[in-house]
C-alpha cells in the first residue's frame, strides 16, 4: 500500500472511529464450496429475516460479490452493526471441465468459468476495502491452501481482525482441531452454518473481534 | 530429452524488482512452462495481486492457472523488524507452477510436498 493510500486509510479510520457513521465492512472468504454463502445467508436470516444468495454443491456458484449494509447483531447485552460482502471463492486455478464434470454442457461451463475469473478478481478487490474477515474454512479439508495462507496474510499485513470459521462439522469426517493447529495466532471458532450448530458462540465471537 | 524446467530464483534477484515486475516476471515463466522456486517467496499482497492477474489471463483450452503453494508467513521479530515496525512479516519460499503440471501433495506448515508432470 503506498504512502498516500495508507495515509487516507489511516484518516478515514480515525474518522470513522470518531463519528461512528460507518458500520464496520467484514468480508466473508474462503475457498470455493466451504460454506461462505450459506453462513452468509444463517446472518441475514437470524437478524434481518432475508437471505443473501442461492448455494449449490458445484464450485464458484457465488461469482459476484454481494453485499448486505447495516446488519445488527445483538449478543451478550451488546449490539454491533455490520455490512456482510459474501465473496466468491478465491481459487489460483479455474478449469471449465470441472464445470462439465457436473453435467454442463461446454459452453455453459465455459461461461461459468468466465464469470468465476471475474468473481475471483473482485473477491481480491474487495480484501483492500474491508475492516475484518471471516474466513470459513471446511474442517472436512487440509487448512493449508494457498488461498487461507493469501487471506490471512493480507489481514495480518494490514493489521485487520480475522476470525476463522471451521464450518460443517456436523459431518463426522470434520476435524476443527486441525485448522486450530495450523493457525493457532487467531481466534477460531467451529460451526454447521447448514444446520445451525455453535452459531451462538459464533455471533459472540463476531461481536468480540468485529464489535 | 523431454522434461520440465525448474528456475530458482534468488532473493537476490527479486529484491530488485518492483511488486509489479515480480508478478510480470511470475507470470511470463509460468505461461511458458516452467516451474519457479523462489527463494524468498512473495509478500501476501503480492500473492492477491498474482491470483488477480493470473484470473484475467485464464482461457479456456489454454491456461487454466497456477498452483502456488508457500508457507504461512512469520512474524519479524528482528530488531530491525522491531524498529521499522513496517511490514513485521516475512514471506518464505514459493513454489509456482502452471496448474497443469505441478500438484501439491502435502502441505504443512514447514513442508510442501510437489508433484511434477511432463504430461499435460
Amino acid at each position: 500500500m503506498g504512502v498516500i493510500r495508507k495515509f487516507k486509510k489511516n484518516f478515514a479510520d480515525i474518522f470513522k472511529k470518531m463519528f461512528k457513521k460507518q458500520n464496520a465492512r467484514i468480508g466473508i472468504y474462503g475457498p470455493p464450496n466451504a460454506g461462505k454463502t450459506t453462513l452468509a445467508n444463517r446472518i441475514l436470516r437470524d437478524w434481518t429475516g432475508d437471505a443473501m444468495g442461492s448455494v449449490s454443491h458445484i464450485a464458484h456458484e457465488t461469482r459476484r460479490a454481494r453485499r448486505r449494509e447495516g446488519v445488527t447483531i445483538k449478543t451478550n447485552g451488546s449490539s454491533i452493526s455490520l455490512d456482510i460482502i459474501d465473496t466468491p471463492g478465491l481459487a489460483t486455478k479455474i478449469d471449465f471441465h470441472e464445470f462439465m464434470e457436473q453435467g454442463m454442457d461446454e459452453a455453459e461451463s465455459k461461461r461459468r468459468a468466465k464469470e468465476a475469473t471475474e468473481g475471483v478478481i473482485e473477491a481480491v478487490k474487495w480484501l483492500e476495502n474491508l475492516d475484518g474477515v471471516i474466513l470459513v474454512m471446511d474442517a472436512t479439508e487440509d487448512p493449508f491452501t494457498q488461498v487461507n495462507v493469501t487471506v490471512i496474510g493480507n489481514m495480518e499485513a494490514r493489521n485487520l481482525p480475522l476470525l476463522i470459521v471451521a464450518n460443517k462439522v456436523d459431518l463426522a469426517e470434520a476435524s476443527p482441531s486441525t485448522i486450530r493447529d495450523a493457525f493457532p495466532q487467531h481466534p477460531m471458532v467451529s460451526i454447521s452454518a447448514l444446520e445451525g450448530k455453535n452459531i451462538d458462540t459464533f455471533y459472540e465471537e463476531l461481536a468480540k473481534r468485529f464489535g | 530429452m523431454q522434461g520440465f524446467q525448474m528456475d530458482l530464483v534468488s532473493e537476490h534477484r527479486l529484491s530488485e524488482m518492483t511488486p509489479v515486475e515480480k508478478v510480470r516476471f511470475i507470470i511470463d515463466e509460468v505461461k511458458s512452462g516452467k516451474i519457479l522456486v523462489l527463494e524468498k517467496g512473495l509478500s501476501p499482497e503480492e500473492e492477491a495481486s498474482l491470483i488477480e492477474m493470473t484470473m484475467t489471463l485464464i482461457e479456456p483450452d489454454g491456461f487454466s492457472g497456477i498452483e502456488m503453494e508457500s508457507y504461512p508467513s512469520e512474524v519479524d521479530t528482528s530488531f530491525i523488524g522491531k524498529l521499522l515496525k513496517k511490514n513485521t512479516l516475512k514471506s518464505r519460499l514459493t513454489v509456482i507452477g502452471p496448474a497443469d503440471q505441478l500438484k501439491t501433495l502435502k502441505r504443512d506448515r514447514n513442508m510442501i510436498s510437489a508433484l511434477i508432470s511432463t504430461s499435460k
